[in-house]
């Protein structure tokens, strides 16, 4: 972020968030049983930041709810993310962020598959294919400073 | 004598071989009293100055130095010179000497009597033969001293030694490495610039002697015992370097090496360091370096990294431009301002034409702050940016985009709205006045809500640009409000729109009261019911959140006396036609009209104009309705006027108490003794409308106990226990006995209670005395047979007077209120009453809304919430350890009430006592303990007292026990005390993080959506605990 390095992409679009989700009555209600949905696993994902930016997930539309599919009667997640520039070279450490945040998040009941938007990313497939891969998931957080970039990317900023 | 000089020469002999140290001040003592002369003394140490031995000598010098020290005052002329000749000339001795010999010197340098030009060879000498920087730290600061005190009493002298002073200075500083010396240094150096020493050639010198210490990166070790901090540092230096514009060549160039570091805090102090440069500088010592600031400035901005930066990046951008606006122009030289101005452009301009992109906010922010510098500047920067950011809104279509130009726009008038002063100068936006009225107006007919909101934020700024407007503006922009008041239905946008007309309001009133308020009366007064019967439930809906909306919108603007003559009758109109069923206003539009009459009298400007208003029309009008409506009765067949609500009635007291509490208090006494009247004696004559039957009597038991008439007395509430204090209430005896005994004995929750905070309200301001303990131990009587009798069916009415007389004598530090809280107390173990004791307890800590407030003039002392917990604290847990099983939770609610109302900072001190206690409350079945513990908890959490850590163990246990409570919100504050319980010191919670980790997974999967979204948040943070990268 300092003045020396040079950012792949220092005039990124801004997209406007989305509010924050009203809540209805039955959310109050002691007897009702909420299923988890779709807006529920994307408004997990708002706070994670940008490795390069100041900004949130959100403000720069990686994430986006219509890409988020969940189906809680059969424990499955379903995520794409788009990176803002075809060549990112963030991109898997932003879907790693994504991965980690829901495993974090979600009952261990879920299994949870986080993949690029079709057609968004010039090595779209070998970054699927990581991130698909327990094993590699895994090791990568075990790497200590790898672990490192992903907390920061978790953790809640004050802006 | 010669005893004297016998002890004087074993003083001596003692210091010097015997080598002790108190013998100094003895020496001091005998000179002061004149048993000898300094002279006789150097004779006596004649011996030991003349030693072969250095140390011998030392010891001498020592002695000499520190007598001098003490009697500094007491030399004469003559024997300052010679001490000075022989000092100056001990410089040049061995290394050991000098340490003392600087301290004699120091202790010379304070002497009134120094003779003219002594300053001048003590420092010629001092800078010829000592080396400052290889003295030990307190020498240095010896040195550091003498310069200060010589720079304070010979000024002239030390400038007479030219650019030399300077130069020795800076000998003696270069190197310095301890921040206390550092700090002395930076004040000579401050001195010297700011007291106009001749620099000479030094300028430099004394600019790389003193900046390289810059940015400070200092951190005091702990437990400093000096004191000294950063910013003491960081203050001291800054004045230097910015003291002088001589330095200005080089500490820009600094600057802006210094901005490229990494270290955020280095950034931060070079930006404000800058922005207070250049407030001495002018045009031409900027000049050379604009480019690069700028580019600095551009970059900090552009890709800030934290919020303080970037506002210290744009005010050190102010800063510059203000600079170059003082400027002088001459007819040769080119303006400075514009080349700069042209600078920012160049890199900002265009970002501005693409809204949806990052940097449109960044850019905007530069020229904004460019813009807020001068006048000058902002005639310059509005003539650049205004015309492409109109056309720009022209053009675009989309309505984000549209947006974030308005909130551009927006933050450009803003910017110049804090730039101008007093003048009565033009607008500079007049130019573009009628295309901004065009945009906003077009705004505001769109139907995007985030546009409208924008727009009328706008539309805001624009109106608060002195004569900006003209009139016939205004009234577009008043119809544009009214059409969006009453026709658009989203909460956000018809909130702005009220905030909107009412900064409006404020400016232009006579608009408003030709145009809005007209107009929103005729649609609210529009019946839907009576035109037709079979309208959707839908349209019924909305004509009701319009008459809503209108009501928050009449009391919105009526700021002005001359609108509240106009809205005020509006609104009482509503109540009247609500009452007689003219029109059919639901209970919660009368309540709103209430309540905007209150929010009328609470920011309405306190005049005889607006006072005779309320005190004159409003309460009696509003005494005359409600007696009507009540004296009609709950039974009268067919339509029951809503007036006769609880709801209603209690939105009516504060009209009342507000207007009485802070609307000329001659008229409000008047107010007070009609109502007295009326009540007392059913004396209707000051009423309105005046066809009440003569014998009313409002406080008498009514027959068959109906409770239309009684519930009447919250109205006295608000009247006579609102006045200011003093103000007399008529008849108050009589008035205190009828009350009390409605309290006691009426059976309506609405009428006791009403009339026991009237007697309490009452009770708080009476003037100490006999009287009133009297009265009061009469009523305790009264109240304590009654609850001593378990069969009464008044008990609680007895106590719910109590209860508010003992919070009335609480505030004002009655010493009767300990018997009625020790009252109180023993009901805890009460099988009826325990609960309700409990829960009574906040009603004591905390404050009321319409009775025995600061605002009702009522009798608070500071800190009677501290006072009553450090007196009864004890009692409380002595009463839980004696109390039965089933009566603990009584004790442990009490206990969560009187914390949880507690100021922070008493809770944090008075927690290790009750720490206990409280986490026994947390495993206290009773959800309602368990509620408020955890409320009570949370905030201590964020800034744990040591006594909490020690009690990790036990508090997580529990907290986590609480996270599979069936309640939800029990569930949900649990959660967010481990949340709080994952900030604390990273070594402490570290063993708990599996366990947390383990435990937070189940709530993750809980049924309803708000644990589960807390519980997210909690186990994120955990994860975050003693992991690379978290905290």
């Amino acid at each position: 972020m300092s003045g020396g390095t040079h950012l792949e992409n220092a005039n990124p679009v801004i997209f406007q968030r989305t509010g924050e989700r009203l809540q209805t009555a039955t959310e109050e209600d002691e007897d009702i049983h909420d299923p988890i949905d779709d807006r529920e696993i994307f408004d997990i994902l708002p706070s994670i930041n940008d490795p390069e930016h100041p900004l949130s997930l959100e403000d720069l539309n990686v994430v986006e709810q219509i890409r988020v599919k969940v189906n809680d009667a059969a424990s499955i997640v379903g995520i794409e993310f788009t990176p803002t520039i075809p060549h990112c070279s963030m991109a898997t450490l932003i879907g790693l962020s994504i991965k980690v945040k829901l495993l974090r998040s979600l009952p261990d009941r879920f299994k949870i598959d986080v993949h690029i938007t079709p057609g968004t990313h010039a090595s779209e497939e070998a970054v699927n294919k990581q991130l698909a891969d327990k094993e590699r998931v895994a090791a990568a957080l075990e790497n200590s400073s790898l672990l490192e970039v992903v907390n920061q990317c978790l953790t809640t900023r004050s802006i | 004598m010669a005893a004297d000089s016998a002890l004087l020469l074993s003083l001596v002999e003692e210091y010097v071989s015997g080598l002790q140290d108190s013998k100094a001040k003895d020496t001091a003592t005998g000179l002061r009293d004149g048993q000898f002369t300094i002279l006789q003394l150097v004779e006596a140490l004649g011996l030991s100055l003349t030693s072969s031995q250095p140390h011998t000598r030392a010891r001498g010098v020592q002695l000499l130095s520190e007598v001098l020290h003490e009697c500094y005052e007491g030399l004469t002329e003559r024997e300052v010179e010679v001490l000075l000749a022989f000092y100056e000339n001990r410089l040049k001795d061995h290394y050991v000497i000098t340490p003392p010999v600087l301290q004699g010197l120091r202790a010379l340098t304070k002497c009134t009597v120094l003779p003219p030009g002594s300053a001048v060879s003590m420092l010629r000498s001092l800078f010829q033969d000592v080396h400052v920087q290889s003295l030990m730290l307190t020498e240095r600061a010896c040195v550091y001293n003498m310069l200060i005190n010589l720079m304070e009493s010979r000024e002239a002298e030390l400038k007479g030694l030219g650019a030399d002073f300077v130069f020795g200075f800076v000998q003696s500083m270069d190197g310095e490495r301890d921040p206390r010396n550092l700090l002395l240094a930076f004040q000579i150096a401050n001195n010297i610039i700011q007291r106009g020493y001749d620099l000479g050639k030094f300028t430099e010198e004394l600019f790389e002697v003193t900046s390289c210490y810059f940015p400070i990166d200092f951190s005091p070790p702990p437990n400093d015992p000096h004191g000294i901090t950063r910013e003491e540092l960081i203050q001291t230096l800054r004045n230097v370097l910015t003291g002088t514009p001589k330095f200005a060549e080089f500490l820009l160039p600094l600057i802006i090496e210094k901005l490229d570091s990494d270290v955020q805090s280095a950034k931060l102090d070079s930006l404000q360091t800058l922005a207070a440069s250049v407030s001495q500088y002018e045009h031409k010592d900027l000049a050379e370096f604009l480019e690069g600031l700028w580019a600095s400035l551009r970059r900090e901005v552009f890709q800030t990294s934290s919020e303080k930066i970037e506002s210290a990046g744009l005010a050190a951008l102010t800063a510059i431009t203000s600079c170059l606006s003082r400027s002088v122009l001459n007819s040769d030289s080119e303006d400075s301002l514009c080349t700069f101005l042209d600078l920012i452009f160049k890199d900002c301009k265009h970002h501005l034409c693409e809204p949806d992109l990052k940097l449109v906010w960044p850019s905007a922010k530069l020229l904004q702050a460019a813009c807020s510098a001068s006048n000058r500047a902002s005639h310059i920067v509005t003539a650049a940016v205004m015309p492409s950011l109109l056309e720009q809104y022209n053009s675009r279509t989309q309505c984000s985009h549209r947006r974030t130009l308005l909130e551009v726009v927006q933050r450009f008038i803003q910017s110049v709205k804090s730039s101008q002063s007093a003048e009565k100068e033009e607008s500079v936006f007049v130019a573009f006045r009628p295309s901004l009225c065009s945009m906003v107006f077009s705004a505001l007919a769109e139907s995007n809500a985030s546009l409208q909101i924008t727009a009328t934020s706008l539309l805001t700024s624009l109106a608060q640009q002195a004569g900006l407007l003209t009139d016939s503006d205004i009234e577009l922009a008043v119809d544009h409000l009214t059409r969006l008041l009453l026709t658009e239905d989203d909460d956000r946008v018809s909130l702005a729109v009220v905030e909107c007309a009412g900064a409006l309001a404020a400016l232009h009133p006579q608009a408003f009261i030709t145009k809005l308020i007209p107009r929103i009366k005729k649609e609210m007064f529009f019946d839907p019911v009576d035109q037709d019967n079979n309208k959707a439930a839908s349209e019924q809906q909305s004509h009701h959140a319009m008459r809503k909306r209108c009501l928050s919108a009449l009391a919105a603007v009526s700021c002005q006396a001359s609108v509240v003559q106009e809205s005020t009758p509006v609104l009482l109109e509503v109540l009247s036609s609500a009452h007689t069923g003219s029109v059919g206003f639901s209970v919660e539009e009368v309540v709103l009209a209430c309540s905007s009459l209150q929010r009328i009298a609470e920011q309405v400007k306190d005049t005889e104009e607006t006072g005779r208003c309320f005190h004159e029309l409003i309460i009696p009008r509003l005494l005359s309705l409600s007696l009507q409506a009540a004296l009609q009765g709950e039974g009268s067949p067919g339509h029951c006027s809503p007036l006769l609500q609880q709801s209603v009635l209690s939105a009516m007291v504060p009209v009342i108490s507000t207007s009485c509490a802070r609307l000329q208090p001659p008229l409000a006494e008047q107010t007070a003794s009609k109502a007295v009247a009326l009540f007392l004696n059913g004396d209707v004559s000051a009423l309105p409308n005046n066809s009440f039957p003569s014998h009313i009597q409002l406080l008498k038991k009514q027959p068959g106990d109906s409770w239309s008439q009684s519930q009447l007395v919250c109205l006295l509430m608000g009247c006579v226990c609102s006045l200011p204090r003093g103000v007399e209430v008529p008849q108050i005896e009589q008035l205190l006995s009828e009350l009390e005994e409605m309290s006691c004995t009426c059976s309506h929750p609405l009428s006791y209670t009403s009339a026991a905070k009237c007697f309490a309200g009452l009770v708080n301001k009476r003037p100490q005395g006999d009287d009133l303990n009297s009265h009061i131990q009469r009523t305790m009587k009264r109240v304590c047979s009654e609850l001593d009798s378990l069969t009464s069916s008044t008990r609680s009415q007895a106590f719910t007077l109590m209860i508010w007389v003992a919070k009335a004598l609480l505030l004002r530090y009655h010493p009767l209120s300990t018997p009625m809280t020790d009252k109180l107390f023993s009901l805890l173990d009460d099988p009826d009453l325990g609960p309700m004791a409990a829960d009574s307890f906040s009603l004591l800590m905390s404050d009321s809304a319409d009775v025995l407030n600061r605002s009702c003039h009522a009798d608070v002392r500071i800190m009677y919430r501290q006072r009553f917990f450090s007196e009864n604290s004890a009692k409380l847990v002595q009463g839980f350890n004696a109390a039965p099983q089933e009566k603990k939770p009584n004790y442990l609610k009490a206990l969560s009430n009187i914390v949880n109302n507690l100021p922070k900072q008493v809770q944090i001190s008075e927690l290790p006592a009750l720490l206990s206690l409280l986490l026994e409350a947390l495993s206290c079945p009773d959800q309602g303990v368990q509620l408020s513990t955890l409320s009570c908890l949370e905030p201590v959490l964020a800034d744990p007292p040591p006594a909490l850590i020690q009690q990790l163990e036990a508090l997580i246990n529990r907290l986590l026990a609480l996270n599979s409570s069936p309640a939800m919100s029990v569930r949900i504050a649990s959660l967010r005390c481990i949340h709080a319980v994952s900030h604390f010191p990273e070594h402490e919670i570290l063993p708990f993080r599996a366990r947390v980790l383990r435990a937070l997974a189940r709530p993750l999967d809980d049924k309803k959506r708000l644990v589960r979204k807390e519980a997210v948040q909690a186990r994120g943070e955990w994860f975050l605990v003693g992991s690379p990268g978290g905290r």
